[in-house]
């Protein structure tokens, strides 16, 4: 069914990345030739074949730091995508059931928490919140989850007026399994490729966050964090810093190529619709 | 311009004016979820029970909740911002000369990116499915992935470091002249306008091509009319709500941008003010300027809606 040579080359090019970096997180402790925290050699240290991206800050190795770095990047990204997903989602299809009251209330309040900058709202909570990943995850994901919501919103309303949602109702089959059986499968493919969206999302505000030193707290550090660590390094032409911001952009890129191929091929399953 | 239209901006400010109360309630119950509270917060967890106390009554914290937010929200309609907890300097006169530097960024930021982008995207449309489209959309591909510190840090090791054209760090100061102060702002300037663009030529693209499809288009052009006289009698005025919208928006996203591009060349603006004081978590800072970003997205998108409506005279009869 899904012949390889048909997939689109840029789409191939992003899916291989994306591999690339879920095994780096996946396997980092048997990949990093050096622990997270070890320091190894001197201050910022030029690319070599013993250090293949040099050293850091405090002389630990970059491509370490780095292989751990994509393990708490994407193992942060994955969940809050995953929150913001199950919440907006579940919310969303409800409040499109269920209807009156209930929906113009979740509609409401998410309109509100919309008009304020995601960015700006979430600062504001963190600056009382205790700085940990717990935290961390939850604020990116029900941050995150009003955009979820009012897509699916949106779609579950369109489906809710199908007629095989009207048998089921007549049949008298409650609000759970109207959400989960009937409107659930058939929302799932526009849902698919805004997933891949939300994660990209929740990677750069993650590394948004670590970069103003307000996300994963040291001697950890996602990739955003990395940079902050490095970028004092910039002014004097070592370009540590760079490596993880350009490891950010790498990833957003290629989830962006997949993601587009998967709404393609989804949208062009449905006889072109949408 | 009669007074239905009168009538319609006032409902859309006066809705806003709503929101943005609705935002203050939002932004000062966001700083109030904590289990504890913020003097345990500020003192952190071997603070003694006296300091603790002491703390509490100083901040007004024995209040309940809905008294200490009418006193805020009193103080801030009086011009009253508060003092911060971490220096005890009064807000309103730290922020003055930082919203002035935003405000400085992001409009020079604005003058160079719309007019590049609306033109940039009425090319994409003249070559469309050429080499100059597809290069438009990969830039708005790169743009929506790269970290607005990607894209900082390679100005900065580029042009202040490598090729030493522009200062790394942006520095300014009252009485500084006119020019110097433009250097400095070179960087953070085109970072913002780089991390718009993209975006905005690619919504100016769409609503051109949206308005050029369309079938008045075909028929103006199969009844003689000249391609300027076709542009400026029909596409124009179509295609002109849909940019309004798409260039407030990207104003609005400009605001956000801010608040790391400041912080990568160390700007004295809103953003860096916000992020220093996120990390001591002096509260009553974050309140205020939360509060001033909030406005400043709101009263963008009041405006894309008022441009709209005076722009669009389908808006101008709801149901």
């Amino acid at each position: 069914m899904l012949d390889i040579r048909r997939i689109p080359i840029p789409a191939l090019i992003g899916l291989i990345l994306t591999a690339l970096f879920l095994i780096a997180a996946i396997f980092a402790p048997l990949i990093a030739p050096y622990g997270n925290g070890q320091i190894v050699g001197d201050v910022w240290e030029p690319m070599s074949s013993t250090y293949l991206l040099g050293t850091d800050n405090l002389g630990r190795d970059l491509l370490s730091r780095m292989i751990y770095g994509a393990r708490i990047t994407i193992f942060i990204a994955v969940l809050a995508t995953a929150l913001s997903f199950s919440l907006g989602a579940i919310l969303g299809f409800t409040a499109a059931v269920v209807g009156g009251w209930f929906d113009t209330l979740m509609s409401r309040f998410v309109d509100l928490l919309m008009a304020i900058p995601t960015l700006i709202f979430g600062l504001v909570v963190l600056s009382v919140l205790p700085s940990t990943i717990v935290t961390l995850i939850m604020v990116m994901g029900l941050l995150d989850s009003t955009r979820v919501y009012r897509l699916s919103r949106a779609v579950a309303v369109d489906i809710n007026v199908m007629d095989f949602v009207e048998a089921a109702k007549l049949r008298g089959e409650g609000t759970v399994w109207i959400i989960f059986r009937e409107i659930l499968p058939n929302a799932l493919s526009p849902l698919i490729s805004e997933l891949g969206l939300r994660f990209i999302y929740a990677v750069l505000f993650l590394s948004a966050l670590s970069f103003l030193g307000l996300g994963v707290q040291p001697p950890n550090a996602d990739w955003g964090g990395m940079v902050k660590e490095n970028k004092d390094g910039i002014v004097f032409g070592i370009p540590a810093a760079l490596i993880p911001a350009a490891a950010i952009a790498a990833l957003a890129i290629s989830v962006n190529l997949v993601a587009d191929w998967i709404l393609n091929r989804t949208t062009s399953l449905k006889g072109g619709r949408g | 311009m009669s007074s239905p239209i009168l009538k319609l901006i006032a409902q859309r400010i006066a809705l806003g004016v709503l929101l943005l109360l609705a935002v203050s309630v939002l932004i000062f119950a966001g700083t109030q979820i904590l289990p504890g509270d913020v003097a345990q917060s500020i003192l952190g967890q071997s603070a003694t029970p006296e300091s603790l106390a002491n703390l509490r009554a100083e901040l007004g914290l024995n209040e309940p909740a809905y008294v200490r937010y009418f006193t805020w929200l009193g103080g801030i309609l009086t011009g009253d911002l508060g003092t911060a907890l971490s220096s005890g300097q009064d807000i309103a006169t730290s922020i003055g000369g930082r919203l002035w530097n935003t405000l400085f960024l992001a409009f020079w930021a604005a003058v160079v990116s719309i007019p590049l982008a609306i033109s940039l995207g009425l090319l994409a449309v003249r070559y469309r499915n050429g080499w100059v489209d597809k290069l438009i959309s990969g830039l708005a591909l790169a743009s929506t992935s790269f970290p607005e510190f990607f894209i900082g840090y390679l100005l900065v090791y580029f042009f202040a470091v490598k090729w030493q054209l522009f200062p790394g760090i942006s520095t300014v100061y009252d009485g500084m002249p006119f020019l110097a102060r433009m250097q400095a702002i070179a960087l953070p300037a085109a970072v913002l306008t780089l991390v718009v663009l993209a975006h905005m030529m690619r919504m100016t693209r769409a609503a051109i091509l949206n308005v050029m499809q369309s079938a008045y288009i075909e028929t103006a052009e199969l009844k003689g009319l000249s391609a300027i006289d076709v542009i400026r009698r029909h596409a124009f005025p179509n295609a002109i709500a849909p940019i309004i919208n798409v260039v407030m928006l990207n104003l609005a996203f400009l605001i956000v941008g801010v608040v790391v591009v400041e912080v990568i060349f160390v700007y004295p603006g809103m953003g860096q003010y916000l992020v220093d004081h996120v990390a001591k978590r002096d509260v009553p800072v974050v309140q205020a300027v939360g509060l001033i970003f909030a406005a400043v997205y709101i009263t963008l998108n009041i405006v894309a809606d008022i441009g709209a409506i005076v722009a669009n005279p389908r808006l101008r009869h709801p149901k």
